[in-house]
């Protein structure tokens, strides 16, 4: 077990430290100058060498590099002489057109973005597993064919077009629901959530079918299972088997998919975030890349990344704890 | 397509009733994006005039009369705001969304197919750091990637080149990886392992001996990874960091009717409409594909056990 965590932590640092080098190098090798667009129109040139030495981009690329990383580990220091900015660590950049570390930047949206992630992860989970397991009981009948639909619309409704109807019906015609603007879940749980229902929905009718596709097959997987006919043979009901058994096991691969989505959203929803007006990560990044705010790009791109990675260690953990069969070598 | 009636992808793929309504549905989309000159002339429109007799200033721009100002000069409508003509923007829409999505699919499939076949023949160490990138690429939610990336590009790089080469290099991991699986099971077939003994080169081997082998999986893969372009492309546009204004787009109607769907909901439905037969006919016309060339392999969508691609544009 602990070797496995182990040898888990390494290759995820490793992985890490692999996107580190290799988002900074894709956006600092470019051929362009980062001082210049910091220092903005009518810069003369030794205003240009100052911001040039400040932000440390007179120095040959792998020493940037080298900067960044004791940044992200260490905290670092923008030093140009007079005006010296500190960036404490985790430093993921900072923004010198908003003076602020791009970290700061980021955590003050979170709680937007994880408010939208797990609201709709709570039910895209009750709408496809729900859909997964009765169409998997009733195979072939109506319940089936209308998944099939419905995954099929599903894959081609763009979440930002899911969000556009439902606040046009829901919102304009019907006026079931304010129109959305983000209250945060400690000043007022109520207007929170009916801020947040729209969102949550579309967000969830989006994923929610790969979720009930993997219930079914998971799920009728393992009722074909050994311990599956034994439970039968001792004449338990369909129903006990199914819900006290059989999900049991097949629930296992929608945990990972769970952990994965969860960790993508967390590093921002921008689709959904643009359709409701939220202003989060993701909104963010679109911004910031309007306006060539590159270290708040950089430092959204690898904190997202970030997220995944994790994510994905966590799924195979997961999955690893669920599934003896997988083993912990 | 080969229409001779002989062949057996064909005929199964003319017997599917859903593959064929979709690439009914493709064929009218292409010749729509083909003929939008002809189109826009025959309406005696374009697609970046402003009219703005026709649009309500009083309301902020709201178009004159019902249906979104549809009128005999200007058949479905002009856009709230500018009075440009519906039509001729969907239409060029259409170009940049089609023509996008297959430039992107094209180099997907590309660099798929190149670095699959590296992993799978090539040593054990290619092998080796090839499968873990092709891990991480597939793992990443490209829309980041995607953003992030037109900050670093000039202004004047054109736009729908860029937006076809960021989605193609983000997007290469789930052909690559089927490749390489494909290319390990073809090498040990008899024929190319002849091959190879005989003294044959690897990149010859590859060429002669496995590239056949590949082409149906790998037409099959593309067209499902399609829809997932033309989703990206209106995702990116929506966001405002993919086409740029005055060329129009789908996605980018789509977001500026994020603020008139409640005056001129025609503005809103029209757009949301084609973007959402495009992807479902593509979906329909790739699924039909993969039974048609496979037929022992049912249709994804009831295959027992689903593996979840991701797409680059999803939340």
């Amino acid at each position: 077990m602990i070797r496995f965590l182990l040898r888990r932590a390494f290759s995820t640092l490793t992985v890490m430290l692999v996107l580190s080098v290799v988002v900074y190098l894709v956006f600092y090798a470019a051929p362009h100058d980062p001082a210049r667009l910091v220092c903005g129109k009518g810069c003369d040139g030794v205003r240009l060498a100052v911001v040039r030495h400040k932000l440390g981009t007179d120095l040959p690329l792998w020493q940037q590099y080298w900067q960044f990383l004791h940044g992200l580990l260490a905290g670092r220091d923008f030093d140009a002489g007079t005006d010296v900015t500190h960036c404490s660590a985790p430093c993921f950049g900072y923004s010198f057109q908003t003076d602020q570390p791009v970290l700061g930047m980021i955590t003050a949206r979170l709680p937007l973005d994880a408010s939208l992630a797990v609201g709709a992860a709570v039910v895209w989970l009750l709408l496809g597993i729900g859909a997964g397991v009765l169409a998997a009981l009733r195979r072939g009948g109506i319940g089936e064919r209308a998944l099939t639909g419905v995954t099929l619309a599903g894959m081609a409704m763009p979440v930002f077009l899911v969000g556009l109807l439902l606040m046009m019906v829901c919102c304009g015609y019907l006026q079931w629901l304010p129109f959305p603007s983000y209250v945060p879940l400690t000043q007022d749980p109520l207007a929170w959530a009916s801020n947040l229902a729209l969102p949550w929905l579309s967000l969830a009718l989006v994923m929610a079918a790969a979720y009930a596709r993997m219930t079914r097959s998971a799920l009728l997987e393992t009722l074909a299972e050994d311990h599956i006919r034994t439970a039968r043979a001792y004449g338990l009901g369909e129903r006990r088997i199914v819900l006290g058994h059989a999900l049991r096991g097949a629930l296992t691969p929608v945990i990972t998919l769970l952990a994965m989505d969860l960790g993508g959203l967390l590093g921002g929803a921008q689709l959904t975030e643009s359709v409701f007006g939220f202003d989060g990560i993701g909104r963010l990044l679109v911004e910031s890349v309007n306006t060539i705010d590159l270290p708040v790009v950089v430092g959204i791109t690898l904190f997202a990344g970030f997220f995944i990675v994790i994510a994905n260690a966590v799924a195979d953990l997961l999955y690893a704890l669920a599934d003896p069969r997988v083993g912990l070598q | 397509m080969p229409s001779s009636a002989s062949n057996p992808v064909w005929r199964r793929l003319r017997a599917d009733r859903a593959a064929m309504a979709g690439l009914a549905v493709v064929v009218l989309l292409l010749l729509l994006a083909a003929a939008a000159p002809l189109v826009t002339a025959l309406e005696g429109q374009n697609p970046t005039a402003f009219h703005n007799e026709l649009i309500d200033s009083a309301t902020g721009g709201v178009p004159i009369g019902p249906f979104g100002g549809a009128s005999a000069r200007h058949w479905l409508g002009v856009e709230p705001g500018t009075g440009r003509d519906v039509l001729a923007r969907l239409v060029y829409g259409a170009q940049v969304s089609l023509s996008v999505s297959l430039g992107a699919t094209v180099v997907q499939v590309a660099l798929g197919t190149l670095v699959g076949l590296a992993a799978g023949l090539g040593n054990r160490l290619a092998d080796t750091v090839l499968s873990r990138t092709m891990d991480l690429t597939i793992a990443f939610p490209g829309l980041v990637f995607a953003i992030s990336l037109m900050a670093v590009v000039p202004g004047s790089f054109p736009r729908p080149v860029l937006l076809m080469l960021v989605l193609g290099v983000l997007g290469w991991g789930g052909t690559a990886r089927l490749v390489r699986g494909q290319a390990l099971s073809l090498r040990s077939l008899d024929h190319v392992a002849a091959a190879r003994l005989s003294g044959a080169r690897s990149w010859r081997t590859a060429r002669r001996e496995i590239l056949p082998g590949l082409a149906a999986p790998v037409i099959t893969y593309a067209a499902l990874l399609l829809p997932g372009n033309v989703t990206a492309e209106a995702g990116l546009s929506f966001l405002g960091v993919g086409v740029r204004p005055p060329t129009a787009s789908w996605g980018q109607m789509l977001s500026g009717a994020t603020t008139w769907y409640q005056a001129d909901p025609t503005y809103v439905l029209l757009p949301a409409g084609l973007l959402f037969a495009t992807v479902l006919a593509f979906t329909l016309l790739g699924e039909g594909l993969r039974t048609a060339l496979d037929p022992r392999a049912k249709s994804r969508l009831r295959r027992t056990r689903s593996r979840r691609s991701r797409q680059v544009a999803s939340t």
